[in-house]
């Protein structure tokens, strides 16, 4: 989906890597980030997790079909699109979960009767897709000036029969382990926005789980963080 | 292994308010919270709430604070809600505190009152013509709202014509309205865009670098070829010159503006004055 490009539209960002552990089983992969690569939308950005890789691009606010029209708020669209196939249940059902995470962080009420949609193409798949999604949607948010009350992010983590949790699965991972949940935390208080789990698991676990996600985050918006300082000390 | 269920403090502590002082010409990200000059002195080490009894009424600071784009008032902070670079800029004549604004990078064009635009007509419906500007409604236009129009002097405007024009009604609740006279009903610049020339589309950051009143961009543009050149505030740039080669010359030009150096760009312009 890179299409033509102007290179000078194009800034690309590497991050620091987030390699090893900083306990047991508590590191995340490889993240990279690039804004601003695609000229038709308001904002865009693509995130990579490890080989996981998603293309975002957001615009808005825009016009709006009356049907669809809110009198007091934005409406939040978000369109997810696989790597191949249809898209499914599946699909929808992440398209909700990140649409919630959305609207509880975007300001909808500065811009009532307008529409802001989210457009999310899978571009490799290679675990914790949905916290890819989820990060690549809040770059491309910030990209565009949407207004928002804090900056989110998702961090996927995965519990093995023994007890043993693991950070940002790949997709191996994801389908050898007992429960997968993926949690969406706001950058002011790590506070929970959204959650959504696979499997069983205990609710000291669940704890666990959260907690863990919680002190990864503090990496990932450190990286939003540098990202988007290098990003505009270009100009 | 098993993790504390509580996370320790430090990790948690997310942003804690800064002084906006201290955070001037910095990238701010949405979600931080600002303190205005007057609560850091009230968050001093009295415990309780206490604040210090100021003798000398002079040094309170004054006035209000204006927040302008990118930052919320938030109880008696200013929350930021888009990224960017924090400005400020000093009151003239000492009343007020000043105004705090987010410096950032955007495509989208809001209305705002007051602000210039060019916009494209897209439908002539009785008494008002519907024109585009880039927001999420099409501004109305009145035929009335041009120099010299009475009612049985229309001005000539078709769909498809280029207006320059300000707003005069721009906020979230309404329809924005725009006008192509100012308050004393002389044109002033605005109106219809002559023939040809070529409209093009830049960030809003662009626009208001080449429109700040230091800027030699403009300068040395001027000095390339004879031409007009009309900027709108949603983006859009409207140029002519003598031939389409020059145009086309001056469009490249403005839109790679954004991207180059210093440099690059007097590298640029003098091989063009060159030719």
């Amino acid at each position: 989906m890179e299409g033509a490009m102007q290179t000078e539209s194009k800034i690309r960002v590497d991050s620091g890597t987030e390699h090893g552990p900083r306990g047991p089983g508590c590191s995340l992969r490889h993240f990279a980030c690039e804004q601003n690569l695609l000229s038709r939308p308001d904002g865009s950005a693509s995130f990579l997790q490890g080989d996981t890789s998603v293309l975002a691009g957001v615009y808005g606010p825009a016009e709006v079909k009356v049907s669809k029209e809110i009198f007091n708020k934005a409406t939040l669209e978000v369109i997810l699109r696989p790597k191949t196939g249809l898209p499914g249940v599946a699909e929808k059902s992440r398209e909700r979960l990140i649409r919630n995470t959305c609207e509880a962080v975007v300001l909808g009420a500065l811009h009532p009767r307008t529409s802001i949609t989210v457009v999310l193409q899978v571009v490799s798949d290679a675990g914790s897709l949905l916290a890819c999604c989820l990060n690549a949607a809040c770059m491309a948010l910030v990209d565009a000036g949407v207004p928002m009350r804090a900056l989110f992010c998702g961090v996927t983590c995965a519990l093995h029969s023994d007890g043993t949790l693991m950070l940002d699965p790949t997709a191996k991972q994801e389908k050898e382990a007992r429960a997968v949940l993926t949690f969406a935390l706001d950058s002011v208080e790590r506070k929970l926005l959204m959650s959504t789990t696979k499997g069983l698991y205990s609710d000291a676990e669940l704890q666990q789980c959260l907690a863990a996600a919680q002190t990864a985050s503090t990496h990932v918006f450190r990286f939003y963080r540098e990202s988007l300082q290098r990003r505009y000390s270009k100009s | 292994m098993a993790e504390a269920a509580s996370v320790p403090a430090e990790s948690l502590a997310g942003c804690r308010a800064r002084a906006a002082r201290t955070v001037l010409d910095q990238v701010v990200l949405p979600g931080e919270e600002l303190l205005l000059p007057e609560q850091e002195d009230g968050e001093g080490p009295g415990g309780a709430g206490e604040r210090p009894l100021r003798l000398n009424a002079a040094a309170r600071s004054r006035g209000r604070v204006v927040c302008g784009p990118g930052l919320r008032r938030c109880g008696d902070r200013l929350l930021v809600t888009k990224c960017g670079r924090l400005r400020h800029k000093e009151p003239g004549s000492g009343s007020g505190g000043g105004v705090y604004w987010v410096d950032s990078q955007q495509k989208r064009y809001v209305p705002v009152k007051g602000d210039h635009v060019i916009g494209i007509v897209t439908a002539k419906s009785g008494d008002i013509f519907k024109v585009d500007v880039g927001g999420s409604e099409p501004a109305s236009l009145s035929y009335l709202a041009f120099e010299g129009a009475t009612k049985r002097n229309r001005p000539n405007v078709q769909v498809g014509d280029l207006i320059y024009g300000q707003f005069v009604v721009a906020n979230k609740d309404m329809e924005p309205e725009m006008v192509c006279i100012d308050s004393c009903g002389r044109a002033n610049g605005m109106g219809v865009i002559g023939q040809d020339g070529l409209l093009f589309k830049v960030t809003l950051g662009l626009i208001r670098k080449l429109l700040a009143p230091d800027c030699e961009i403009l300068q040395e543009v001027g000095k390339l070829y004879p031409m007009e050149i009309v900027f709108g505030m949603n983006g859009r740039i409207w140029v002519k010159a003598k031939t389409i080669q020059q145009t086309l010359i001056l469009a490249n030009i403005l839109e790679a503006c954004e991207h180059m150096t210093t440099d690059q760009r007097k590298q640029i312009f003098s091989r063009l004055a060159e030719s």
